[in-house]
């Protein structure tokens, strides 16, 4: 199988064999596995048509359940690139003992099935929990409450920030913090000035990845949220919830309405990778 | 104000050790909180009822099942997604072509499908009103609520994880090392045995390792396809679940714990395989 | 070059292996009972005791699957393809929905059993913590500000789609049948709910296990397995002055069965939930029995005296009461609409 044969124009000529058969295969499987499944969503959301979509995904339950999704995925994605942020930080720059255990713990949420992160966040702030039996009493309720469903997604997207930032902490350069110590700015202003706008693109990465995550998560959430609509309900639950009141058509409204959200996130991080490598080029 | 011979600089180029111990303090606490405990919980209320409950809760036949079908569906969708990250990633290093940043997109977007999503496109398309119901009943095929359907929703999850490791690696590796094999003679196949494989063996590790974690651990996308049915195709995290609604809350945690210790596992090779491969860290985010 | 190919077929391979898992001949017969949330210790000792009945009879093993959920749930995977055997729901309508839409049963299955199709009966009860701390007593205490109440979604629960009849029965005795009042007092319940879960067994553990909510609408062998499971020391059961009779049908998925194979062994097995030892086991886990004397005396004793209403009486059965409670747009959702 030859390139040569098959590029015409569009791939750049190369000696490597097997661009023809990994390139069909990748499409093949992505085609079969993904799209295609996918766009049943979009076809049978489309056999709608488009006032009946409209009307059922701007369905005030519908409306409340994607805001408070979206509105809780920030939130849990703001705490943990700040907090994410500062764990990076404490690992790349200082060293202390149990350091490789702390950092290989990061990764916890990628490798604990989200349905028991979820039993285990809701027996830790239930009311009877040993975090929520202090705060109750404060009048902070967790679990069943829109808060606990921040805590379970900053569980889920703490990796995602630490993940991104690190290796970018650990390339900067020190010496342009010296040049700029030297150059008498005091720690807070090097760090504002020179060092977040460099981790900043990174930032942004782990920032949309948790967000991302955090709009579409369900095993872990449902455990925790209380799931009242309008209240608690979000919108993968309620995807579910169509689904077993035989609403197939409002199930699929919804569900493209997400859809169309994480593939327009997914476009946006591309961008702002785009937008780092062109700048770290020219920088 | 400093006593120290360059005061100004030390002072800009660290912070003073009692904002190091704060931050590091802030860190600690907040790892702890949202890593940790739930952690421990987890092993805590699986032992509240004693070694015993506990042992009893693994050996039970239902929850054998449970092992038994998240191994085999690990098994089978694991490879696979093999295959196709290593394709994947091969022609998007190795080669130059128009529409590679959107293949790389598409790769990623089930990173962003919320689970029960990737649920419900098998159902549409193969429950019984699916586009394919009524072809496959027909010939009484069974892939939603049966085996078939939770691998597929499995692979569909896990479908980034080994390509998204591998993209990184292979093009750092670059095509040189490739060429040379060629214009000595060898054939694709055994260049990418003897060159590109022992290049890349840390980073498709460690992807398999993050493939194989998801897989085990999947719920939301395998419980809309599963059915349920106890003993037959109820996945681990399912059979928690179950158990966990079946006011067996020490067995729901015992089920819980092995799939914790699972993830335990998984860190643990992945820790060793940084030290050995050099693979700093996750490369999500950066291709 | 061999290899793309070889690598295709490989997959393909794989693929197939995976699909032919789907439907492995299975050396003994086996049949799928698609239950509900609550039925699981009853089913779980009735079909060990319906395989040896069956083994003695026959001489042939059988094996009965069991899969749990949200009645609603049940209902939609049934629909979807999941291939039930027989299905034993909370309530005639979720079967009546997957007679509607894939016709694997047929249309007057109610009358194909006795006591249409219900070889058990159930009602609601109020389940409260021991002491009655908050004093409730009847369903017009669910109202009250100070008092958090526990039940599941009635849009995906069919339990709780009887918690709810069986409170608006009650308003409809207490404001004399002003619906507008009843819709009031509706409307307050609910705003006293903290969490809607999606099936009565979520709804229990909320109550019993998070310790939240002064009290819990549930099925009266929720409530009695509740006590029995979590120590009685910790909550009691509050009768109220009327409640609905809750009658979960049974029946075959006559589609399903025919194509299996298994119809004499699944009607078999309905029709054992009739037997004596069906009606003792039903009894013993605190479901009414319709033939009472093959109960044993003592679970026989358990079930408090209450005033029932039935939903074909007050409601005009479950097709009427479904459009107008629970279809979307119908009372319950006017309930959730923001002010």
């Amino acid at each position: 199988m030859n390139t040569r044969a098959l590029g015409s124009g569009w791939v750049r000529p190369s000696v490597i064999p097997g661009f023809g058969m990994t390139l069909g295969f990748t499409l093949a499987y992505l085609g079969l596995v993904v799209l295609i499944p996918l766009s049943a969503v979009v076809f049978r959301a489309a056999g709608l048509g488009w006032q009946d979509f409209l009307a059922l995904a701007t369905d005030g339950r519908t409306l409340a359940a994607v805001r408070l999704s979206f509105t809780t995925a920030l939130m849990a994605a703001a705490l943990n690139a700040v907090f994410g942020l500062l764990v990076a930080w404490v690992l790349v720059r200082y060293s202390f003992p149990g350091k490789r255990v702390l950092d290989a713990m990061v990764d916890l949420p990628f490798a604990l099935p989200t349905a028991v992160a979820g039993i285990a966040l809701t027996s830790l702030y239930a009311g009877n929990g040993w975090i929520g039996q202090f705060l109750e009493p404060l009048g902070i309720k967790v679990a069943y409450a829109p808060l606990g469903i921040v805590v379970a997604l900053t569980f889920i997207g703490l990796p995602f920030v630490v993940r991104t930032v690190q290796p970018v902490l650990q390339d900067l350069d020190r010496e342009v913090e010296e040049a700029s110590a030297t150059l008498g700015a005091r720690r807070g202003r090097t760090f504002r000035t020179v060092i977040l706008p460099v981790l900043g693109p990174a930032l942004l990465t782990g920032f949309a990845l948790a967000f991302a995550r955090g709009v579409g998560e369900y095993g872990s959430v449902i455990f925790i949220a209380g799931n009242i609509p309008h209240v608690s309900e979000i919108a993968p639950l309620l995807i579910v919830i169509r689904l077993e009141e035989f609403n197939y058509a409002g199930a699929t409204a919804v569900a493209v309405l997400m859809l169309a959200i994480s593939f327009v996130i997914l476009l946006l991080i591309n961008l702002i990778q785009a937008w780092s490598r062109g700048r770290m080029e020219r920088g | 104000m400093h006593a120290s011979a360059t005061p100004a600089q030390v002072a800009a180029t660290t912070e003073s050790p009692v904002v190091r111990r704060l931050l590091c303090a802030a860190a600690f606490v907040f790892l702890l909180v949202f890593l940790l405990l739930p952690l421990v919980a987890v092993f805590v209320e699986a032992l509240r009822g004693g070694v015993g409950t506990y042992l009893a809760a693994l050996v039970e036949p239902d929850a054998i099942a449970a092992i038994e079908l998240t191994l085999l569906v690990a098994a089978i969708s694991v490879p696979l997604n093999i295959v196709f990250g290593v394709c994947a990633a091969w022609c998007i290093a190795k080669f130059e072509f128009k529409g590679k940043s959107l293949l790389v997109t598409l790769i990623d977007l089930p990173f962003s499908v919320s689970p029960v999503i990737a649920g419900l496109i098998y159902v549409l398309l193969f429950g019984a009103a699916g586009w394919f119901g009524p072809w496959l009943a027909e010939r009484d095929i069974q892939i939603v609520f049966a085996v078939p359907g939770i691998v597929l929703a499995t692979i569909f999850v896990t479908l980034p994880f080994v390509a998204r490791e591998l993209i990184p690696v292979m093009q750092q590796s670059g095509t040189d090392d490739e060429e040379a094999a060629l214009s000595l003679g060898a054939s694709g196949w055994r260049t990418f045995l003897t060159v590109t494989l022992p290049n890349i063996k840390w980073g498709l590790l460690y992807g398999v390792l993050l493939c194989n974690a998801r897989a085990m651990g999947e719920f939301g996308a395998v419980s809309v396809v599963s059915g349920h049915i106890r003993g037959f195709t109820n996945t681990m995290p399912l059979h928690v679940e179950i158990l966990y609604n079946e006011y067996n809350f020490a067995a729901a945690f015992a089920v819980a714990s092995l799939l914790a210790v699972l993830a335990l596992v998984t860190l643990v090779l992945k820790t060793w395989l940084e030290a050995r491969g050099g693979h700093v860290v996750s490369s999500l985010g950066r291709h | 070059m061999r290899s793309p190919r070889f690598t295709r077929f490989g997959a393909v391979t794989i693929l197939a292996a995976s699909l032919a898992w789907g439907g492995p001949a299975m050396a003994e017969t086996a049949i799928l009972n698609v239950s509900y949330d609550p039925t699981r210790e009853l089913y779980k000792e009735f079909n060990e005791a319906f395989a040896a009945h069956w083994k003695a009879e026959t001489g042939e093993d059988v094996a009965v699957r069991m899969s749990h959920g949200g009645a609603g749930k049940q209902a939609r995977a049934v629909i979807d393809g999941l291939a039930a055997d027989v299905v034993t729901l909370a309530l005639a309508y979720d079967i009546d929905a997957i007679a509607e839409r894939t016709g694997l049963i047929n249309a007057d299955w109610q009358a194909e059993l006795p006591n249409a199709s219900a070889p058990y009966t159930s009602t609601i009860v109020l389940l409260v913590r021991k002491g009655n701390p908050k004093g409730i007593h009847d369903w017009g205490d669910l109202a009250r500000d100070d008092v958090q109440v526990i039940t599941p979604n009635p849009k995906t629960s069919g339990g709780a789609r009887w918690n709810f009849l069986a409170a608006w029965a009650w308003g409809l005795d207490a404001f004399g049948g002003d619906e507008a009042k009843v819709g009031d007092y509706m409307t307050k319940v609910f705003r006293n709910v903290p969490v809607l879960d999606t099936g009565a067994r979520g709804s229990t553990t909320t109550f019993v296990q998070r310790g939240i909510g002064d009290v819990l609408l549930a099925w009266e062998n929720e409530a009695f397995l509740a006590l029995e499971e979590l120590g009685p020391d910790k909550f009691e059961i509050v009768v109220p002055s009327v409640s609905i009779l809750a009658q979960p049908p049974v029946t075959v998925v006559d589609g399903n069965v025919d194509k299996h194979g298994t119809r004499k062994v699944a009607e078999a097995y309905l029709a054992y939930l009739y037997s004596p030892e069906g009606q003792r086991l039903a009894a013993k886990h605190y479901y009414r029995p319709v033939t009472p004397e093959h109960a044993a005396p003592e679970d026989r004793a358990r079930f408090p005296d209450a005033r029932l209403v039935t939903i074909d009486d007050t409601f005009g059965g479950w097709q009427a009461a479904q459009q107008r409670f629970f279809a979307d747009g119908g009372v319950f959702d006017q309930i959730y609409q923001p002010k």
